[in-house]
């Protein structure tokens, strides 16, 4: 048996290494396009403002660690996939035979389509080379823009702040991370932002970015000009799709799989950013591109390529936490509500603190959360385990911030129950 | 180390806090917590001042054990010149918040002034900040508590505030923290009321750093070994908690009933530890749901209570049908015996709210029982109560009375200022049982005789937390000494006085001297601390305390005369019981006390004496 | 078999000795906020239940870790973290539905309970039988486990 997984992220390392727990015997191959061993986006923020050099950023830390349990890694881009003969085609002409297959090919930035965006001084930051181009160009006192205040683009602003860059953020949307925050939520994290010395527009769309040999201008829709030395462009990702023309296998936001992982062709799956899976809030089909959901798909494909599909998995939640500039924020699931659905808030703008809970009936479904870094994963739990609040529901609606008490309690009163 | 080495020194004229550092050379005189603090408010205070005056300050003090891992480290101090007694004010309570204030950075922080509208302090470590209180005002603790938490946005902040009684100035109102942890005595939580302060709220996340941590396991471990082994520590206060007493000190013949006539109830099963644990008949339920720990407290002695939901004092009052802290001894005795009231419900009744509006149990109840004996004597009627028959054992009666004091409305107003004055407006000063203006507690000196010097001696007027003779006299602590002669009792009360103030200095529980003495405290203390802590430091530092106390009183105006007891302890001797026919001797001790003190024949403490402990 | 950590709520009466020796394990003072054992207050102390992280097998923390700095003690069973390699993305505290690994902002660092390879220091600090650290085929262990797994609805 020789599984070959397209793609060398989270998802695809998590699936080769189940693989290899689960079927000692198989061949394993994994398909990079980067040279250097598989790193995570994950840390890149982390990269940039120096706190781990770029062995820090790698999946895995030991130097042979694929060698070591036997998983090939292979350097190639994935041009074609052809499931009537089993085999992908790499750009070099190079074709590798698999039994099954794993697409784990991951996200790519979404360009703006305006002009100058070629423009050397413009960077995406989504590769480790990107990072370390943007390093070069953040220099102390540049005026740097930042387009796009998503999930990415929050993540990175420390490392502006703390290179002493004269930053402006600049974001399409009605308030930074509109989809992962509420109103709310969203302000917060403007002003806490602004409070260090960043200046953040929203719902402002780039028309253009004119270069002269001087200076950058970033053109606004309104007709505003911001100057910058150098353009930071975090607008988004969406799933690489590119290479699957004439493979069959179906496409709709990212690449549709079924409970099992499977793609609508036999034999391949896909995993991660790419992929468009169960959605345990909505029982829909979504692109979740977050790590916990990268590294849960990638572990159920590998148990199912294994075992016949045999596991079917309950769905992904979305879920996301982030911290930008210290001010912690989070969100799980259905955190904008579900029809027929209540919600209990918290909100303390003079202390940057936020909690919002949505219920349906009397189970958290969705929650946000900023300036909070305690226990937050015990709204993973109570999402995931659909557990009856009961009274919790009460207490939790008059005071959000007992939710840590809520689930030990709720979990208490299920323990005593079965005994 | 384990001093934090910091001060918080709050002006609530000005509303600043601003941050000092800790007097190292009087933190190793005089420890910590009730020691220390009382150094700072003799130093920079009248003794003459009007306790509820801006002048009067105010001390919230940790101890250097307390957030420690040394056993019953929750424990914290307020210090203040009483407004009760006039004299110094120290009360210790447990829960939560002296660990957390340690934990924030601060040994102490000292409250001065009066704020022009009511405030609270905010405190997040090094970050404290006066805030405006004025939605606060008028609620109770726990509507204050809960209010400061949501506001803060954290589960974890602790809260010490006061409720209605601080507010309106009831002479024995207490700052209440955790709910239903108190600083019990005194009455400072008037003086906090007279500051405008309603609150305090802190969240610490540093840590306390000790000077041999390795040093301080082993002395705790063995500590704990000592208190889970010991009948008392291990044993009975878990189970029964100090509500143990009850039914032994009945039979003692020392539980003073009805306003001190008796020194025996009739109903003192029905509220002691054993009816607490029984099933109610009319919901199945016992009144104990479980006992509860104080902050690194391996003893959890707390108490957990619940009343019927059906019963009169709570029927149709949610709030009041909770979990909550209940019955402690003297809170049972004072709210029960001293009234000849036996409803075990009715008293946890009026012990939540003495949490919840924030005063003092044992001074509530002693005066409610004096009431009842002016009403009884024909010095008082209904027209003076609100129409209330206010005679003994009268339930309704007593309910009424605790929530009209709670609330400071009608004769509550009155009862609120205490059974001295009371008594006095009504002609009849020899029926309050006070000692310095301060009602006793719940152990009657005919029937101990060591007790009626620990309360004509108490600094801080009538308590037994300052030398609990009880130990020795009946529960044989650390060796069984008579209850009813007077005889050596002089020596007694001044080793328990000694160390007592030295163990309330140093952030630990006087609990845990059931089973351990100065032998096990100074050498945790000599672990956790910068400097050599010998035994016979320690146990020095509380007699230079004890002095210290005492100058303060004779500087405030306080002299022999004040070091006596209710005539009735005196004149009236025991009805029935193993001490019939006795009164309290205390003629026959308190000269040698004063001898053995090294004081003058009128109470004074000598050159020499004072030379010796370097005052 | 790796030995386990068990909590027993009702024999636990709240004092938070556990929590003051857990901290002191992880940042050498005596420090509640850092303890990686928390002990959940329930009617004002009626009923305290201690909890921590109980190492399950393929723990979600460590599947997540996009760095690989959380690894299995051999020896113990216990997930660790290592406080070089974590970058404080805070993934891990997300995915663990049981909320048992946090970050802390003043380490920048995530931490979670180790077992103190081998010795947990909250177990020597516990007055009652609260806290133990036995076999984990005892029966205590597994009907904790098998209870915890039902009530979480695995």
């Amino acid at each position: 048996m020789h599984y070959v997984i397209a793609g060398a992220g989270p998802a695809a390392v998590a699936a080769a290494e189940h693989l290899r727990e689960l079927d000692g015997d198989a061949g394993v191959t994994l398909i990079g396009v980067q040279s250097q061993p598989p790193y995570s986006r994950m840390a890149i923020p982390y990269y940039l403002t120096g706190k781990v050099g770029e062995e820090g950023t790698y999946l895995r830390r030991t130097e042979d660690h694929y060698e070591k349990i036997g998983i090939d890694l292979m350097c190639g881009e994935v041009v074609s996939v052809e499931p009537g003969t089993h085999q992908v085609v790499l750009a070099d002409g190079q074709q590798v035979s698999y039994d099954k297959l794993l697409l784990a090919t991951g996200a790519e930035p979404i360009i703006p389509p305006v002009p100058g965006m070629d423009d050397p001084r413009v960077q995406q930051c989504w590769h480790l080379e990107d990072a370390k181009r943007i390093i070069e160009l953040a220099k102390p006192g540049a005026r740097a823009v930042q387009v796009g205040a998503g999930f990415i683009g929050c993540i990175i602003l420390e490392s502006w702040v703390l290179r002493e860059v004269n930053l402006t953020v600049l974001e399409m949307g009605p308030r930074m991370v509109p989809r992962m925050l509420g109103d709310k939520a969203g302000s917060l994290l403007q002003s806490w932002c602004e409070s260090k010395g960043v200046k953040v527009h929203t719902g402002v769309r780039v028309s253009a970015i004119e270069s002269s040999e001087e200076e950058l201008q970033v053109v606004l829709d309104n007709g505003e000009i911001c100057p910058a030395d150098v353009v930071i462009v975090s607008t988004g990702v969406k799933p690489r799709l590119d290479y699957l023309g004439g493979s069959g296998i179906t496409i709709d936001q990212g690449i549709v799989i079924d409970e099992h992982m499977q793609t609508s062709v036999p034999d391949v799956y896909a995993a991660g950013d790419c992929a468009q899976g169960l959605d345990f809030s909505t029982g829909k089909t979504a692109v979740h591109a977050v790590q916990p959901t990268a590294t849960e798909h990638g572990r159920v494909a590998a148990a199912n390529m294994v075992g016949a599909n045999n596991l079917p998995y309950k769905g992904s939640l979305n879920m996301n936490v982030l911290d930008t500039l210290g001010l912690i924020t989070c969100s799980f699931g259905a955190w904008e509500g579900v029809d027929g659905g209540d919600y209990g808030e918290l909100y303390n703008p003079e202390n940057f603190q936020y909690i919002n809970l949505q219920f349906k009936d009397d189970v958290l479904v969705g929650a946000n959360s900023v300036g909070y870094h305690q226990h937050l994963g015990v709204l993973r739990g109570l999402i995931e385990t659909r557990m009856p609040l009961g009274p919790w529901k009460d207490k939790l609606k008059d005071n959000p911030v007992l939710l840590a008490d809520a689930y030990v309690g709720v979990n208490q009163a299920a323990l005593q129950k079965a005994q | 180390m384990s001093w934090t080495g910091n001060i918080l020194r709050v002006d609530l004229a000005a509303g600043t806090c601003t941050s000092e550092p800790t007097n190292m050379e009087w933190a190793h005189d005089y420890m910590g917590q009730r020691g220390l603090a009382t150094k700072y408010l003799v130093e920079e205070t009248d003794p003459k001042v009007d306790p509820l005056s801006p002048d009067n300050k105010m001390i919230f003090a940790t101890g250097p054990l307390t957030g420690t891992i040394a056993p019953t480290s929750g424990r914290w101090s307020v210090v203040c010149k009483g407004p009760l007694t006039g004299a110094i004010a120290c009360s210790n309570s447990g829960g939560f918040f002296g660990a957390e204030l340690k934990n924030a950075g601060w040994d102490m922080v000292i409250f001065e002034g009066r704020s022009a509208s009511p405030v609270y302090l905010d405190i997040t470590n090094d970050q404290a900040e006066l805030k405006d209180a004025s939605d606060l005002w008028g609620k109770s603790v726990w509507d204050t508590e809960t209010a400061l938490r949501d506001r803060r946005g954290d589960p974890d902040v602790r809260v010490a505030s006061i409720g209605l009684a601080g507010e309106n100035g009831a002479l024995y109102a207490a700052i209440v923290n955790d709910m239903d942890r108190a600083a019990g005595r005194s009455g400072v939580g008037a003086v906090m009321g007279s500051k405008q302060l309603k609150a305090v709220v802190v969240r610490g996340t540093l840590g306390v750093t000790v000077n041999d941590p390795m040093a301080l396991m082993k002395t705790s471990n063995a500590a704990k070994e000592l208190l889970a082994e010991h009948a008392v520590t291990g044993t009975g206060l878990p189970t029964h908690g100090t509500q143990v007493l009850m039914n032994v000190i009945n039979e003692v013949g020392a539980l003073p009933t009805r306003n001190g006539h008796d020194v025996q109830f009739d109903g003192a099963h029905d509220i002691s530890a054993e009816a607490m644990a029984e099933v109610r008949e009319s919901d199945g339920q016992a009144n104990l749901v479980s006992n509860h720990a104080c902050f690194g407290c391996p003893i959890s002695c707390a108490r957990r209570s619940k009343i019927d939901p059906t019963h009169f004092t709570v029927k149709d009052k949610p709030q009041y049908q909770i979990v909550s802290g209940g019955l402690e001894y003297e809170a049972a005795w004072a709210l029960g015996a001293a009234n000849g009231v036996k409803d075990l419900d009715a008293l946890t009744y009026a012990n939540f709210v003495c949490n919840e509006q924030g005063l003092d149990p044992i001074s509530l109840g002693s005066t409610i029982g004096a009431a009842m004996d002016l009403y009884g004597s024909g010095a008082i009627s209904q027209e003076d109560t609100g129409g209330v028959a206010l005679e003994f054992g009268n339930t309704e009666a007593f309910v009424a009375m605790v929530e009209a004091t709670a609330r400071g409305e009608g004769f509550g107003k009155e009862l609120g200022q205490g059974s001295r004055r009371l008594c006095e407006k009504y002609g009849h000063p020899e029926f309050s049982m006070t000692v310095k203006s301060q009602e006793f507690p719940a152990y009657d000196p005919r029937g101990i005789q060591g007790m009626g010097l620990t309360y004509a001696t108490s600094n801080r007027g009538a308590c037994h937390l300052r030398s609990y003779t009880v130990a020795s006299e009946v529960l044989g602590i650390p060796e069984k000494t008579d209850p009813l002669v007077t005889e050596g009792k002089a020596g007694l009360v001044k080793a328990f006085q000694d160390a007592t103030a030295a163990v309330d200095s140093s952030g630990t529980c006087v609990f845990t001297t059931f089973a351990l003495s100065g032998e096990e405290i100074a050498p945790m203390v000599d672990a956790a601390c910068e400097g050599d802590w010998s035994v016979e430091r320690f146990v020095e530092v509380g007699e230079r305390i004890w002095n210290m106390e005492r100058q303060y009183n004779i500087a405030a105006g306080f002299t022999a005369a004040d070091d006596t007891l209710p005539e009735r302890l005196l004149k009236d001797a025991a009805k029935t019981g193993p001490a019939e026919g006795s009164v309290n001797r205390l003629d026959e001790m308190l000269p040698e006390y004063y001898e053995l003190r090294g004081w003058d024949a009128s109470g004074v403490p000598s050159a020499e004496t004072l030379g010796r402990l370097g005052l | 078999m790796h030995k386990a950590l068990v909590m027993k709520a009702d024999a636990c009466t709240g004092c938070h000795q556990c929590e003051m020796m857990c901290s002191y394990g992880k940042v050498g003072a005596f420090n509640p906020a850092k303890s990686v054992m928390d002990i959940t207050i329930f009617d004002g102390g009626a009923v305290n239940v201690p909890s921590t992280c109980t190492q399950c097998e393929d723990a979600w923390c460590m599947v997540v870790c996009p760095v690989q700095a959380i690894t299995c003690n051999p020896a113990t069973g216990a997930k660790e973290v290592s406080a070089e390699a974590c970058v404080g993305c805070k993934v891990c505290s997300i995915a663990c539905p049981f909320g048992a690994i946090n970050y802390d902002p003043d380490s920048g660092v995530v931490s979670k309970c180790d077992l103190c390879k081998g010795e947990p220091m909250c177990v020597e600090a516990c007055p009652t039988t609260a806290l133990a650290y036995v076999a984990q085929d005892s029966t205590g262990y597994e009907r904790m486990r098998h209870n915890a797994l039902l009530a979480a609805g695995l």
